[in-house]
């Protein structure tokens, strides 16, 4: 497994030229590949771009989109922006919180739903929106997120 | 049909003439049959890319080449547009020659537009848009209330421009400032946008010539150019908007700038949270490259320019111009004092421009139209038009572009066509968490950077969110507090112990907590984070403070007597079973995960206040609606 993981950082520090500078984009592909930065991961890329893994370890924590424990097969970002708030965001949180029993920042025991808050998607119009793996779902209402949320899984559950 | 390759163009006379033909093209393009599907985020988010996919099947199908003629091999009968800004009626479908423009379209629709739309002319008035300012059906988009009243510099052309090419971009005059100014002098360029008086679009509204000038009296061989497409208003998409519906009038911008201050690299920090953006950008890169207008030797020139997008990871600070060139460096985001400003020492200590996605979008009309044009729209001192996202409970939400010097009024009723929940507009915040709410009786000043200015607030990147009367000021001034101290960055402690101060504050408003020292703290906490802070976060993040404090002061006052005047802030409320009502039934009783309701057969039962969270099960479990909230 940690070997085979290692390969796909390889093909990403590959992909870009071992380049310091590129570490954010490099952060996000892995991000994006393992729903998270493992620990080996950073010490891996800090000896093969040169980079002090205190210093990595900098940057994942300080910008939103990293995290160093694995976030859900299903994540879930519930827009807290300003448009969206106003329009009952929070309720929304708590819908959640009920269905899957998480709260921002967790992570459901099973990993197979994870829950974020976030600024605004851009989907303001359609507020209060959030954004499930990539999907973007507008003009939420308690129980449209109910059934978005037991769509999901039921899906697993095949 | 020419293939790629050559269509490189190395003299800018060959491109001139080659964009006069893509102009004809266009023109009997839009003649002929076809159906434009609205791809921005809105409409994605809606559905529009289902809907995109059964045009293309349907028409597959159908067979109806003959029908549709096309003008060449790259002509499709089913084009892809940006955001057209009424992303709150989408999926928007529009189809040529007539023009006729459906919104909320569903796959279902697909058949019958393409058989009565398409094929035969005839509208469906069904899925036509009602105009909330005339209440007549509306055929034609262009004829909305909601378009007539904007004022369109960089956004026209709606609906009927193909975001991911490059060939429709340049149909429509694009690249021809490009190839213009190739063969003038650099201080001829900066002089022409300062006599513009464009100003940055990116909040400040620095003016643009100015900064290109300093730029390009900058000493030194390397030299880099930054578009700022952070956009951290956690309540705004304008310059998303711009960057899906029209990438390169952004690049041709950039592009225009490079060769102005001189420089050869060049960046797009483009928001990891906008996928969209971040792939018609590259697309628009890879395009002009392949033109010859992008890369080594532009148009024969020996000018060249490399452009690469960084995508952010998510920090609202990023958006503070030294903060990002810090993050397009690979590292933290953290602001650093200036001077040195940027274009004296910015990227990996380079001189560096640093311009808004908006500023630059705005560069290649002017040269091209020419200043006289530009200033037509606007004021004196802050001419053009300026694109702004509105949101909140209005008949039409989006994005809108209007001219400087418009009034809030004007955009709330006359483009946006008033509230759709009935209740008073009571307020409007704009700027985002640096920004500040106004009052109604504000609403007529004219929108431009120094009146803004003037009553405390600014334009920031474009956000407008109308509150109505329902909405609590004091709990909309602890939201931006709650975002503001997370985005801290922490390095300087006014800013990072401040908003954490007031933020604590202002949740003892809303809690029923607070008494009248806590307003006179939070005043003075909010001039100490003002005046102490390093960069524009802490600068700003008092604003929505001050502005609520000042033009909503009774509402602060009303939290420490022990109201909410809108009922928004639940703290104040509370849950009371109304003995007539109660079937004592006790399904409440079971349902309530606090133990708080008790009662035996025969009474009504009751709520300890003390023990209620107010979490509302109860009310959805009581079958006979005894069970209500007030306050
Ligand atoms: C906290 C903070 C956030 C900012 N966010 C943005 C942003 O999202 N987009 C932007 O263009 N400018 C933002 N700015 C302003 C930039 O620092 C800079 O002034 C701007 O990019 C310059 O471009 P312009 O002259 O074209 O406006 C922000 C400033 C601060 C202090
Ligand atoms: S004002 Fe705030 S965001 Fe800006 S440098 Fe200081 S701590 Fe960081
Ligand atoms: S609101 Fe919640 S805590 Fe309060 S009585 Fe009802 S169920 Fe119990
Ligand atoms: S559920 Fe309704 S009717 Fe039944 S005990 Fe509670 S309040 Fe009374
Ligand atoms: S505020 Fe939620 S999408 Fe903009
Ligand atoms: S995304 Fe279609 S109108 Fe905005």
């Amino acid at each position: 497994m940690l070997t085979r993981s290692f390969d796909k950082v390889e093909d990403i520090l590959e992909k870009y030229g071992y380049r310091k500078e590129m570490l954010i984009k490099i952060l996000l592909e892995i991000q994006h590949e393992y729903r998270h930065i493992p620990r080996e991961v950073v010490n891996y890329i800090g000896v093969a771009l040169g980079i002090p893994p205190a210093k990595i370890y900098g940057v994942i924590t300080f910008y939103s989109q990293f995290s160093l424990n694995p976030k859900g097969e299903y994540t879930i970002m519930i827009c807290d922006g300003t448009a969206c708030h106003m329009e009952g965001s929070m309720n929304l949180v708590k819908v959640i919180e009920e269905e899957i029993g998480i709260r921002p920042g967790e992570v459901t025991q099973d990993l197979k739903f994870s829950l974020d808050k976030v600024g605004c998607l851009g989907a303001c119009a359609l507020a209060p929106a959030m954004v499930i793996n990539g999907e973007v779902y507008g003009k939420l209402t308690p129980d449209k997120v109910r059934e978005i949320l037991r769509n999901i899984k039921e899906r697993k559950a095949e | 049909m020419t293939t790629t390759t050559e269509k490189r163009f190395d003299n800018a006379q060959e491109i001139i003439k080659y964009i006069d033909a893509l102009k004809a093209k266009k023109e009997k393009k839009l003649q002929k049959k076809s159906i434009y599907v609205c791809v921005g985020t809105g409409c994605t988010a809606s559905g529009s890319r289902k809907v995109y996919a059964k045009f293309v099947d349907v028409i597959k199908q159908k067979g109806l080449d003959v029908a549709i003629e096309k003008i060449d091999d790259d002509d499709e009968p089913v084009k892809r547009t940006g955001c057209c800004g009424l992303c709150s009626l989408g999926p928007l479908v529009k189809v040529m020659p007539s023009g006729i423009t459906y919104s909320h379209v569903t796959v279902d629709d697909v058949e019958e537009i393409v058989e009565k739309t398409l094929v035969n002319g005839e509208s469906i008035e069904r899925l036509l848009l009602t105009d909330p300012i005339s209440h007549q059906k509306v055929e034609r988009l262009e004829d909305a209330t909601f378009f007539k009243n904007q004022t369109f510099y960089i956004m026209n052309e709606i609906g009927k421009s193909e975001c991911e090419s490059i060939e429709d971009y340049m149909a429509r005059g694009g690249y021809l400032s490009l190839a213009k100014v190739l063969s003038m002098d650099r201080k001829e360029i900066i002089e022409i946008i300062k006599a513009s008086g464009l100003r940055g679009r990116g909040g400040g509204g620095f003016p643009t010539g100015l900064k290109w000038e300093a730029a390009y009296n900058s000493k030194g061989d390397i030299k880099y150019i930054v578009c700022n497409a952070d956009e951290g208003d956690p309540g705004a998409f304008m310059n998303r908007t711009l960057l899906e519906r029209d990438p390169h009038s952004v690049l041709e911008g950039m592009i225009i700038a490079a060769y102005a201050i001189g420089a050869q690299e060049g960046y797009a920090y483009i928001r990891a949270e906008y996928p969209i953006a971040v792939e018609m950008f590259n697309k628009a890169i890879e395009s002009a490259k392949e033109y010859g207008l992008l890369g080594d030797n532009i148009l024969g020139t020996d000018f060249s320019l490399d452009i690469h997008v960084k995508e952010g990871a998510g920090a609202f600070v990023c958006g503070e111009e030294t903060a990002l060139l810090s993050s397009i460096e690979g590292k933290r985001g953290t602001p650093r004092p200036r001077p040195p400003f940027p274009a004296q020492a910015g990227l990996w200590g380079k001189p560096t421009l640093i311009n808004n996605v908006e500023t630059y979008g705005n560069v290649a009309k002017i040269l091209r139209d020419g200043v006289e044009s530009y200033r037509t729209r606007g004021v004196q001192k802050s001419p053009g038009t300026k694109m702004f996202s509105v949101t909140g409970p209005l008949n039409l939400t989006g994005i809108i572009e209007v001219q400087f010097g418009t009034t809030l009024r004007y955009i709330l009723e006359n483009i946006c066509g008033g509230t759709s929940n009935g209740r008073r507009i009571k307020a409007i915040q704009i700027g985002g968490p640096s920004g500040a709410c106004l009052p109604e009786e504000l609403f007529d000043l004219p929108l431009d950077y120094d009146t803004l200015k003037s009553v405390g607030a600014m334009v920031g990147s474009g956000g407008i969110v109308a509150i109505t009367d329902d909405r609590c000021m004091v709990e909309v001034a602890r939201f931006f507090l709650d975002f503001t101290k997370r985005e801290s960055c922490g390095k300087c402690v006014p800013c990072r112990e401040g908003t954490m101060q007031a933020y604590n504050i202002l949740e003892k408003f809303t809690q029923g907590k607070a008494t009248y020292e806590d307003l006179e703290t939070l005043e003075y906490v909010s001039e100490i984070v003002r005046t102490a802070s390093l960069c524009g976060l802490g600068k700003t993040a008092p604003n929505p403070i001050v502005s609520t404090l000042k033009y909503f002061k009774e509402e602060y006052i009303e939290h420490i007597e022990g109201k909410c005047p809108s009922g928004m802030c639940t703290a104040f409320k509370k849950y009371i079973i109304s003995p007539e009502k109660c079937k004592s039934c006790s399904l409440c009783a079971r349902s309530c995960p606090n133990g708080a309701i008790s009662g035996e057969r025969g009474k009504p039962y009751v709520i300890d206040q003390d023990k209620c969270v107010k979490c509302g099960l109860c009310v959805t479990k009581c079958k006979f609606g005894a069970i209500e909230l007030v306050g």
